[in-house]
């Protein structure tokens, strides 16, 4: 029994050790918006290859993040999906300058394949369903803290719809639960980000339809640099603005800044 | 299949248990022989880990480990980082959480010990350091294993807390159950599924081995 004791001992040193170990890479961690969680991926890989320095992504709804840099959180880069969080932590002294608009986003009704509902984004065919009670759940992020969760609910106000579904809403902690709400077939559909259903994982999984950007404020999508930010989240930083980062949001359904 | 947060996992895990072993000994054993007014509050003080919900936990902890909490800032000004969002403060969070998962097996398995053993050992002229290691822990030691294997898979399995005081930062604070949560986020379900299936193994084998080796100390 010694001998199973102390090798249990010895197992648990080796296990812990490398929590000691651990500050050694420096690998800055970057805090991105769910809506990211495939273009900034690809990109990462890319800025990889290119410059030989790898990133660490953290993806999430803005403002949990948001509360999480005012807490404290490591986080060297921060790209919300609300350009308003990026200005809060500004005057809070937390970021180095106001950060640069990089993408705007645009949302889109999603439905999972054997949806009652039609993939029509000017709702014409959910306002008739939810008439005709085959709306059960219907997913969107949450309102409170995620930014395309407040797009989708402006788009459904502004297609007077809200009221009605309001208690038929599955709520994402972010909008990637959200579109896995949406698509897993358990729901009529959802409403997501365009970035997140023109990703080949999503291709297969539903059907979607691009919403009037005007029904809801513009997802103006704004990143900024911590104070925390060292060389390779720079590098990172402006990596995202260059052409070829450019390419990788227009390939997402991303408006760029400057364009139409 | 992300191995460093297994690693993570497994780091914190044996932290864990690595400093709540000495805790879970001598808080168990005092509670095992000492009789004193308020021991029943001190018990429930102890389990409240157990009914409370991770969030409520995780919410308390990040209010209390904050940078804006005095002992966020007292930690922050010795040690020039914060605790929240850290390994540190994943280790000091999920020491908290396991307190019951330590304690009680030990605390059972000291009561079991008659006491006439630990007469007969003090009339030998032990001390009681000596006692503790010659005649209490072996006769403990199932209890004692019982409190490793539940504390490090509960460990391995906490998700509520993590992510609460953790923030999910790769090779930081993102242990295995945050991992799968955020592969099945990215809608890859291939590695959420292989470590899901990993953490079910895991589990498995570490309880069921507890269980094996208390059983046989029963018969043997």
């Amino acid at each position: 029994m010694k001998r199973f004791l102390s090798s249990l001992a010895a197992l648990f040193l080796v296990l812990a050790l490398p929590g000691l170990a651990r500050a050694q890479e420096n690998a800055p961690v970057i805090a991105a918006a769910s809506d990211l969680q495939f273009a900034l991926s690809e990109l990462a890989e890319q800025f990889t290859k290119e410059t030989g320095k790898t990133v660490k992504l953290s993806f999430g709804s803005s403002g949990n993040f948001f509360n999480q840099i005012k807490e404290g959180a490591p986080f060297e880069m921060y790209l919300s999906a609300d350009e308003s969080y990026v200005f809060d932590l500004t005057k809070e002294g937390l970021t180095q300058g106001e950060g640069a608009l990089y993408a705007v986003g645009r949302i889109v009704l999603i439905v999972p394949p054997g949806s009652t509902l039609k993939a029509d984004g000017s709702l014409k065919d959910l306002a008739s369903a939810l008439k005709a009670g085959t709306i059960k759940k219907f997913a969107i992020a949450n309102p409170e803290h995620a930014p395309y969760g407040r797009a989708a609910r402006a788009a459904l106000k502004t297609a007077g719809l809200w009221d009605m579904l309001e208690d038929k809403l599955v709520l994402g902690e972010n909008v990637s639960q959200a579109a896995q709400f949406a698509t897993s077939g358990s729901t009529q559909g959802g409403i997501i980000a365009y970035s997140l259903a023109l990703s080949p994982k999503l291709l297969a999984l539903g059907k979607f339809d691009l919403i009037p950007a005007e029904w809801h404020d513009p997802l103006r999508q704004r990143m900024a640099l911590t104070k925390k930010a060292g060389e390779t989240a720079k590098m990172f930083y402006a990596y995202v603005q260059s052409p070829a980062a450019r390419a990788v949001f227009k390939k997402y359904g991303f408006v760029l800044p400057g364009e139409k | 299949m992300d191995w460093e947060a297994l690693r993570l996992s497994l780091a914190l895990g044996a932290w864990t248990v690595g400093i709540l072993m000495p805790i879970g000994i001598f808080v168990g054993r005092w509670l095992a022989w000492s009789h004193f007014r308020g021991k029943g509050l001190v018990e429930a003080l102890l389990a409240l880990p157990l009914v409370l919900p991770p969030t409520v936990l995780g919410y308390y902890l990040l209010v209390s480990m904050g940078t804006r909490s005095p002992f966020g800032q007292a930690f922050e000004a010795a040690f020039g980082h914060g605790l929240v969002f850290t390994f540190e403060g994943l280790v000091l969070a999920s020491i908290l959480v396991n307190l019951p998962f330590a304690i009680q097996p030990m605390q059972r398995a000291f009561e079991a010990i008659p006491v006439e053993v630990r007469e007969a050992g003090a009339c030998s002229g032990l001390s009681s350091w000596r006692m503790l290691i010659r005649i209490e822990l072996p006769l403990a030691w199932s209890g004692i294993l019982t409190a490793i294997v539940l504390s490090f898979t509960h460990t391995l399995g906490e998700f509520g807390v993590v992510l609460m005081v953790g923030g999910s930062i790769p090779g930081e604070t993102k242990t295995i159950a945050i991992a799968i949560y955020d592969r099945v986020q990215a809608f890859d379900t291939e590695s959420a599924g292989m470590m899901a299936a990993l953490l079910l193994a895991l589990s498995f084998v570490t309880i069921g081995t507890s269980y094996a080796l208390s059983n046989r100390k029963r018969q043997g």
